[in-house]
């Protein structure tokens, strides 16, 4: 059995702004094993990049950590101070942004800023910051190193800067590598090739990746595991087969269902899922998807689901799977 | 650089030649001469003072022989209030005084300005900012002779430390030092705030936080060469205005400087001074303007120049 990496527990993070409480993340938990890649599915404002955040310490003013746990590779992130977080971030956690085109300081070389974070966790002199630094570049695929490194971020394209982001999140060799939507930005083409770099570069040093993103076709190749995330909470998580042929959510079908397909006849159209997405600030007392729901019951609305195991590794918070637990709470009446 | 620093110095040339041209005209319709005081001379007297300093030739002809003066010999006259002396001279022994003064000046609002500034911003909201935009806008809003007569008023009467008049010690610097740049301290801190403010919610501070970098040291690198743009653009006008001298203040101090020269030049109708003082505070302020350009390229590569 593998080592686990990641042990989420109960996560609750919340922003407190002047209009009140946002729940960004209510009570999810996930468990990563070293070498997994975990992809973390789910719409605008569902909680992904929160996650995502507070596994690096990262969650911005005024958000903080509520209530629940978060332990990654021996540390106890939700009990380190910020100057035992800046020891691990970028070290041994990383993280990618969306975009690239603005994720560069603009008026540093690309060098300077690779090497950086070298001297900030290694005890590398110039001349071997400044080796490593062409060895990292040569390895994400850029041609020409040496002329590059010596370039500032605007004389390169988006796809060149995400791989120089790249570079630099695999500068220290991290144990795990977090990409909060990599690809949004880019040309599709471009899309793959990183998408493709990443996976190569989890094989050479093995570590692990949480991917996230809203692009089901994204995940659906490179992700172990996937967790479909809806207004702060997972409702639905499995392996990539599960989800993709053995969905139980009505969320994950409807997302599916979005999905454009080569093989549609052309007068079909795309189902879009109906409704808009919850407002964060009055969350709805039960499932978050109840009102969006086709599906919807009395109980819905009321109270949250508990999660059914529906096989070893898939999990998904419905009334419709707990029809026993449902018919024991309300004695059938639907 | 070397294509551009030639394009620049011909467009610098250009402008010059219009500023003197310009002013040369306006001074003339403006009524009254330099000869009429109070007590008004003679006509004899003044018609042989007119000739001997050509002030009888029609404006044109006195235009271009001044232009011709100063375009072969760079000489900007004879004062005709200051009878004997050279423009140039006054320019000469007077321009340092208020150029040292001027610099240290724009020194202190720059150290005090930049850092207030990004303190203010740092802690946006909070009382430390709302105290220091409190009084950078009170900065902005006081004019430098009130500023100049209280502290004047407050050290150096009331309390008897520090000199008032004239420019002799360090200490004589103090009072009009902290007069000359109250205002642009507080122009800074504002400009710094504001600008601070944008750069700490850019996508590459959060890069570097993701980094590892501690917060002094994001600050220092990645935030504060982005924010003192805005600053560095405000700083040529400024380093050009101040260091040319403050009339006001030169005058409450009693300062031998270049300042009080660009307004009784003018109430004197002293015509070679007021053209020699135009000209030297336009061409400084294009070459600081174009100092600050390169400065502009250093700080920002994406800056191209041309």
């Amino acid at each position: 059995m593998s080592k686990t990496l990641l042990d989420i527990n109960n996560l609750k993070v919340s922003f407190f702004t002047p209009a009140g409480e946002v729940k960004a993340i209510n009570d999810i938990s996930i468990r990563m094993e070293e070498g997994d890649v975990l992809g973390i599915v789910g719409e605008s404002g569902s909680g992904k990049s929160v996650t995502a955040y507070s596994i690096m310490g990262l969650i911005p003013y005024p958000g903080r950590i509520v209530s629940g746990t978060i332990e990654f590779n021996g540390h106890k992130i939700h009990e380190m101070t910020e100057k035992e977080l800046q020891d691990i971030r970028g070290n041994e956690v990383s993280i990618i942004f969306q975009d690239p085109m603005t994720s560069l300081n603009p008026v540093y070389t690309v060098g300077n800023q690779i090497q950086e974070v070298l001297f900030l966790h290694t005890k590398m002199d110039k001349k071997q910051a400044y080796e490593r630094s062409l060895e990292l570049l040569s390895l994400v695929g850029i041609n020409e190193p040496e002329r590059r490194l010596k370039q500032y971020p605007h004389e390169l394209s988006g796809g060149m800067r995400q791989r120089v982001m790249i570079a630099i999140a695999l500068a220290c060799e991290p144990k795990l590598l977090i990409a909060d939507e990599p690809t949004t930005a880019l040309d599709v083409t471009i899309q793959a090739q990183i998408l493709e770099l990443m996976m190569e570069l989890k094989k050479k040093i093995n570590m692990s990746i949480i991917l996230i993103t809203h692009d089901l076709g994204i995940v659906a190749s490179m992700c172990d595991k996937i967790a479909v995330m809806y207004a702060g909470k997972i409702v639905e998580s499995g392996t990539a087969d599960d989800i993709f042929y053995n969905p139980q959510h009505e969320y994950t079908k409807g997302l599916l269902k979005s999905i454009p397909k080569l093989n549609k006849k052309e007068h079909e159209k795309l189902v879009p899922i109906k409704g808009v997405p919850v407002d964060m600030l009055n969350p709805p007392a039960g499932c978050p998807f109840a009102p969006r729901c086709d599906s919807c019951m009395k109980i819905c609305l009321r109270k949250m689901p508990e999660y059914t195991n529906i096989s070893d590794k898939h999990i998904c918070a419905c009334w419709l799977l707990q029809k026993k637990g449902y018919e024991a709470a309300t004695g059938g009446d639907r | 650089m070397g294509g551009y620093i030639i394009k620049r110095v011909a467009s610098a040339i250009v402008t010059i030649f219009a500023v003197a041209t310009i002013t040369f005209f306006l001074m003339f319709l403006v009524p009254g001469g330099p000869f009429l005081a109070e007590k008004a001379p003679s006509p004899q007297t003044l018609e042989a003072l007119e000739k001997k300093y050509g002030l009888d030739q029609p404006v044109t002809v006195q235009y271009i022989n001044y232009m011709k003066r100063l375009v072969l010999k760079l000489d900007l006259g004879t004062s005709l209030k200051k009878r004997g002396q050279e423009v140039n001279d006054i320019i000469r022994v007077r321009f340092p005084v208020s150029a040292k003064l001027g610099g240290i000046a724009v020194l202190t609002a720059v150290c005090l300005g930049i850092p207030l500034g990004s303190i203010a911003a740092l802690n946006r909201e909070k009382w430390l900012d709302r105290t220091i935009m409190a009084i950078a806008t009170v900065g902005n809003a006081i004019p430098s002779f009130v500023v100049a007569t209280v502290l004047m008023y407050v050290c150096g009467v009331v309390l008897r430390i520090l000199p008032t008049l004239g420019l002799t010690s360090p200490a004589h610097y103090v009072l009009p030092v902290i007069s000359l740049s109250f205002y642009p301290t507080a122009y800074i801190a504002r400009l710094t705030r504001t600008s601070m403010l944008d750069v700490l919610g850019q996508d590459y501070m959060r890069t570097a936080k993701a980094k590892g970098l501690s917060r002094f040291k994001s600050l220092f690198k990645h935030a504060l060469r982005n924010a003192v743009l805005p600053v560095v653009t405000y700083l040529g006008p400024l380093l050009a205005f101040i260091m040319t001298g403050n009339f006001v203040v030169e005058r409450i101090f009693t300062i031998p400087g270049l300042g009080s020269e660009f307004i009784s030049s003018i109430t004197d109708r002293d015509y070679p001074l007021i053209m020699g003082t135009t000209i030297f505070l336009a061409t400084l302020l294009i070459v600081l303007n174009v100092i600050v350009d390169i400065a502009y390229k250093i700080i920002d590569p994406r800056i191209k120049l041309k």
